[in-house]
């Protein structure tokens, strides 16, 4: 069948597939009962009727709500096709009741309705509450009470010695009005309770959240700030710990996160902060705009790296800036110290340090690099990298 | 961070022009280090560790900086700012504060700050910074450059012109440019062959045309576009 109502039927009750497609083809002969009855499942059958943790097994209070239902639906069809006077009123009332009912006891699981067995007031609302999907539960809930109180009250107009028509409309307005009491005296309390669940909810996010960093300071602060008690005579190593950790922090307070191997920035970064871990400088790193990574690129972030190491053995200083800005025609870095600063023109020929693994490997890249130093006025290494045009109309189009 | 991009100034003269200084922190052991600090370059004429205290006390006092934390439990630099900054336009604001993330560094800014330091400067550089606040110019770190240049990249994926947000003009980005690469003021000057008093006007360009973006939530901006 279609909409695997007799699977999902089948699954509820523990019963073969096939019994309950045949159940509904003998009742499609009764006057199209079966294609009835079906449409009514379809709408209050729940999507995944049996949990699969629990072994399905057979309940014989789980078919109440199915006959219930079947027997509202049932009536219903009797009273279309042949409805006859004040009896006919009246067996369309139990219908309705019968529909109503098996709407409200269907919509409990199974467990919620062994609890209400145990205690009956109380547990009502905390079926409520506990439905995940509470409106659609308290709509349906209503809804039902609402089917159930109108037969109720009809019944009794339509057996009530007065007999007619404004006793039935007075008895549902009755109704109405008793089902509006209970609503204002349950309102109340069901908006207290559901503020107390969020509230509560709330303060387990919040209680979360503080315990991840709890655990991050924990495993991060705590531990760096022992070592420092441990090394407190070793200036280096206390500000070496002192950056690193200020470095993770910061990254952790105000930093997305993103793959050094796949980002620019990212990468840029990384290096930096293994030569501030290294050698025990500050490497003030500036990176404006981003890109993917590629080859070229790669080989620019290890050039810089390669001018951040070669300041930060060389240059004699505590601090370092780093500059790199992303265009869509170029990615320059640059490097600057404030050192001693050297004569280019007099490095010799054997330092291959500059010459391969800045110059080379920007030169080998399509890049060029420029190294500008004069003793005592510190060194800038400048690295410019530039993107094809193809490539940056590709990068654009992404 | 340390402040790069200023030369370093002789210590302030213990004449008549010692500069008036106020400090607004609610860390009362770090209020008490940088008036042991700047004690010797400047008067510390007052502190303040909530925002109503500051409030009141500034207009008390009358310095002529107010050193200004960013965070504080009761709304930060930026309540301070927005109180003072109508009644006593003549006070100048130096924010100084841990975070150097582009939304505090931006916001205060556009709340009428002529300068951001963060904590990690060394006194003689927080020295310098005051006294360039207090003489009118701006003090701008590499980092704030950076920020600055991210917001007003022309991006291949962003409107390119917005009429409603004043473009930096390419000698303004190309100075910011440079101070991000870390170069002081004078450097600037002498790369681009123009004189300090034209870095610092570009400079102050900079600010002006950061808080007169009112219409366009600059850092919100920044953010969404996750430049912080």
């Amino acid at each position: 069948m279609a909409a695997g109502v007799a699977a999902g039927i089948a699954e509820h009750l523990g019963v073969p597939v096939v019994r309950v497609r045949v159940a509904f083809m003998v009742l499609l002969g009764l006057s199209g009962l079966g294609l009835l009855l079906y449409a009514a499942f379809w709408a209050v059958v729940p999507l995944r009727p049996g949990d699969t943790a629990a072994p399905p097994r057979r309940d014989v209070g789980q078919l109440l709500p199915f006959v219930a239902i079947g027997l509202g639906v049932l009536l219903i069809q009797v009273m279309v096709f042949d409805s006859v006077g004040a009896a006919g009123t009246a067996g369309w009332l139990v219908a309705i009741i019968a529909v109503g009912a098996g709407v409200i006891w269907h919509q409990s699981a199974p467990e919620r309705r062994r609890q209400w067995g145990e205690s009956m007031p109380v547990p009502w609302l905390g079926a409520v509450i506990e439905e995940s999907d509470r409106r659609a539960f308290v709509l349906r809930f209503v809804g039902g009470g609402v089917l159930v109180a109108v037969g109720i009250i009809g019944v009794a107009a339509v057996y009530s010695p007065a007999q007619n028509l404004d006793a039935v409309v007075n008895g549902v307005i009755f109704a109405l009005v008793g089902l509006a009491g209970v609503g204002v005296v349950a309102a109340p309390v069901l908006w207290r309770t559901w503020n107390q669940l969020r509230s509560e909810r709330e303060g387990r996010i919040r209680e979360q959240e503080r315990a991840e960093l709890a655990a991050m300071v924990h495993d991060q602060v705590l531990h760096t700030l022992a070592l420092i008690q441990r090394n407190a005579s070793d200036v280096k190593t206390v500000q070496r710990l002192a950056r690193g950790q200020e470095r993770s922090l910061r990254n952790w307070l105000y930093k997305p996160t993103a793959s050094p191997a796949e980002r620019f920035a990212a990468a840029l970064e990384q290096g930096a902060a293994e030569v501030e871990d290294t050698f025990a400088i500050t490497v003030e790193a500036v990176v404006v705009g981003d890109r993917e990574t590629d080859e070229r690129v790669a080989a620019l972030v290890a050039a810089a790296r390669e001018a951040l190491v070669n300041a930060a053995r060389h240059a004699g200083v505590q601090t370092v800036s780093l500059y790199a800005e992303v265009e869509p025609d170029q990615v320059s870095v640059f490097v600057r110290d404030r050192g001693t600063g050297f004569d280019p023109d007099t490095v010799e020929d054997h330092r291959h340090g500059v010459r391969g693994s800045i110059v080379g490997r920007m030169r080998r890249h399509g890049g060029r690099a420029e190294i500008r130093s004069r003793p005592g006025e510190g060194t800038e290494v400048r690295l410019i990298l530039p993107i094809p045009r193809d490539s940056a109309t590709a990068e654009r189009d992404k | 961070m340390a402040e790069q991009s200023m030369p370093p100034v002789e210590p302030a003269g213990t004449g008549p022009e010692r500069l008036r200084v106020f400090l607004v922190d609610d860390h009362a052991m770090f209020r008490a280090g940088v008036r042991a600090e700047l004690g010797a370059h400047v008067e510390v004429v007052g502190e303040a560790s909530t925002v109503a205290e500051a409030v009141n006390r500034i207009a008390a006092t009358a310095p002529d900086v107010v050193l200004l934390d960013v965070h504080m439990p009761d709304g930060g630099g930026r309540a301070v700012l927005e109180a003072m900054r109508r009644s006593h336009p003549q006070v100048r604001f130096l924010a100084l504060s841990v975070s150097d993330s582009a939304e505090d560094v931006i916001g205060l800014i556009r709340a009428g700050a002529r300068g951001y330091v963060t904590k990690t400067i060394s006194p003689d550089e927080l020295a310098a910074a005051v006294r360039r606040v207090a003489d009118g110019d701006a003090v701008f770190s590499p980092r704030l450059a950076g920020f600055v240049l991210d917001a007003f990249a022309a991006r291949p994926d962003a409107p390119v012109a917005d009429p409603e947000l004043d473009q930096l003009t390419n000698r303004e980005r190309e100075v910011l440019r440079l101070l991000a690469r870390g170069y002081a003021y004078k450097e600037i000057a002498r790369e681009l062959y123009i004189s300090i008093k034209t870095v610092e006007t570009h400079v102050s360009n900079v600010l002006r045309k950061l808080q007169m973006s009112n219409r366009y939530e600059l850092s919100r901006w920044a953010a969404d576009r996750r430049l912080v």
